[in-house]
């Protein structure tokens, strides 16, 4: 399992500069925001918080579709199939080493952008905390999505119309955390725990629902 | 034979799709005939009470956005179940069962969006607002629509029915939170009214056609569900048909 963890991020680091591709994204989606409602700076700072999160979100859409199109192509899918371990704990693995390669330089990429959006330290911290907790539920929806688009020709724009709603949840209490630690009378908390709670109970449904997915699209 | 072991057997035979379509030839007159008598009540119930003495004729719209919105929940319901069909048993009615909801369901989840849409603009001067329950039902219209084009994309159709079977069963989800949405966020939509532990919070005068109204409507999706999944069994078996003649032809050249 420790063997396929490092595996999968160094295939995913080497191909194309795979998460290099990931954060220069994000960095453009959030930098043509500006250019979009204008360079007012208050308005930038309140709403920043909030295009981080959308941006992010789109960015870990991004690479998603590599998840297990590659291991179909070449084969190895098959043998996932067929090897002993439980097929849930190996698509939990590589989920693991999806975020770590695609969505854990998002994260560690945030506090700079926050700083062109004029945002304030607790709120470039708690929307650092926040995507830390939330991201893992964005790669574990995204697994089932990656599964089912196995089964399609071309599945890229299918998957992310699939998904997004379903990360809607996640982007709702991510959000709502970071105002809730910038503006006072909101506690931090609730929509925090919420949050961790989502990311626990994804990776629960996704990696099970994924393994379902594959096992079903590969006869 | 233990009467769930009989209960099972009488779901199987139902597996037989000449035995589903001879039962749906029987019953749809039936039911269409029970949809229009509960409908025509309705809606003479509907427009012959007295209208709200703070919303005027307006409070009618109800009639048509409640049913219609918890049928776009029940639907998705119905398709779970199905979903559950597909994946433990397959069942091969299940997979027609869950395709043909789909459409429907997303008819009944745009109907409910454009009625409340209607609604609230008098009510709150606002034809759309980001409240909980409506972004909550948004989000299960774009769902239902991801669902028909992921089952649209791919040709073989029992395939295509257990993808979407565990897509389906993953975005179950989100009904939950509809239904509670209202609860748990304190939001511009009014709370639950109708189907709560301490009993029903609005006037048995309007309480009545809401009820006749529902049952029409519940009805209605039923005997529109019948009739897809026997429209989608005459398509299948016109593709298989189609295939085995262009065999026969391919081996005559």
């Amino acid at each position: 399992m420790t063997a396929l963890f490092f595996r999968d991020l160094k295939l995913s680091i080497r191909a194309g500069g795979g998460a290099l591709i990931g954060v220069l994204f994000f960095l453009t989606v959030v930098a043509v925001i500006p250019f979009g409602v204008g360079p007012d700076l208050n308005l930038l700072s309140r709403i920043g918080p909030a295009i981080v999160w959308i941006g992010a979100l789109l960015a870990a859409l991004l690479g998603l579709d590599r998840l297990f199109q590659a291991e179909r192509d070449d084969g190895s899918l098959d043998l996932m199939l067929m090897q002993e371990t439980p097929l849930v704990l190996t698509v939990l693995v590589k989920c693991f080493a999806h975020w770590t390669a695609t969505s854990l330089p998002l994260v560690i990429a945030s506090p700079f952008l926050g700083l062109f959006m004029n945002m304030d330290e607790v709120a470039i911290g708690a929307t650092m905390l926040t995507l830390l907790a939330g991201s893992p539920a964005i790669t574990f929806i995204g697994a089932v999505g990656a599964a089912v688009a196995v089964a399609l020709p071309r599945g890229g724009l299918l998957v992310s119309i699939l998904v997004l709603p379903l990360t809607i949840p996640v982007l709702i209490f991510g959000v709502s955390a970071t105002y809730a630690a910038v503006e006072d009378p909101a506690p931090f908390l609730p929509p925090f725990l919420i949050l961790i709670a989502l990311t626990m109970f994804f990776a629960v449904i996704g990696p099970a629902g994924a393994a379902l997915a594959l096992r079903n699209t590969s006869d | 034979m233990s009467e769930t072991s009989l209960a099972i057997s009488k779901i199987s035979d139902l597996a037989n799709p000449t035995r589903f379509l001879a039962l749906a030839q029987r019953i749809i007159p039936w039911m269409a005939a029970a949809t229009a008598i509960c409908l025509i009540i309705g809606l003479y119930l509907s427009f012959s009470t007295k209208g709200d003495y703070q919303q005027g004729e307006t409070v009618r719209i109800m009639y048509l956005h409640v049913p219609s919105a918890w049928l776009s929940m029940m639907c998705y319901t119905v398709m779970s179940i199905s979903a559950i069909g597909t994946l433990v048993w397959r069942h091969p009615l299940a997979d027609v069962s869950a395709k043909a909801a789909a459409p429907l369901g997303a008819a009944f989840t745009l109907l409910a969006l454009v009625t409340g849409s209607l609604w609230g603009k008098p009510m709150w001067g606002t034809w759309w607002v980001w409240d909980a329950r409506l972004t909550s039902v948004f989000i299960l219209f774009l769902m239902y629509l991801g669902l028909v084009a992921l089952n649209r994309a791919i040709d073989d159709p029992s395939r295509a029915a257990r993808v979407t079977a565990v897509l389906i069963l993953v975005g179950f989800v989100n009904i939950p939170i509809i239904k509670f949405s209202v609860d748990w966020w304190n939001t511009l939509h009014q709370p639950a009214s109708v189907v709560r532990l301490a009993g029903p919070a609005i006037d048995p005068e309007f309480l009545r056609p809401l009820f006749v109204m529902a049952i029409g409507f519940t009805l209605l999706f039923f005997t529109l569900h019948i009739m897809a999944m026997r429209n989608e069994i005459w398509r299948r078996r016109v593709a298989a048909q189609r295939r085995l003649a262009a065999r026969m032809a391919s081996r005559e050249d």
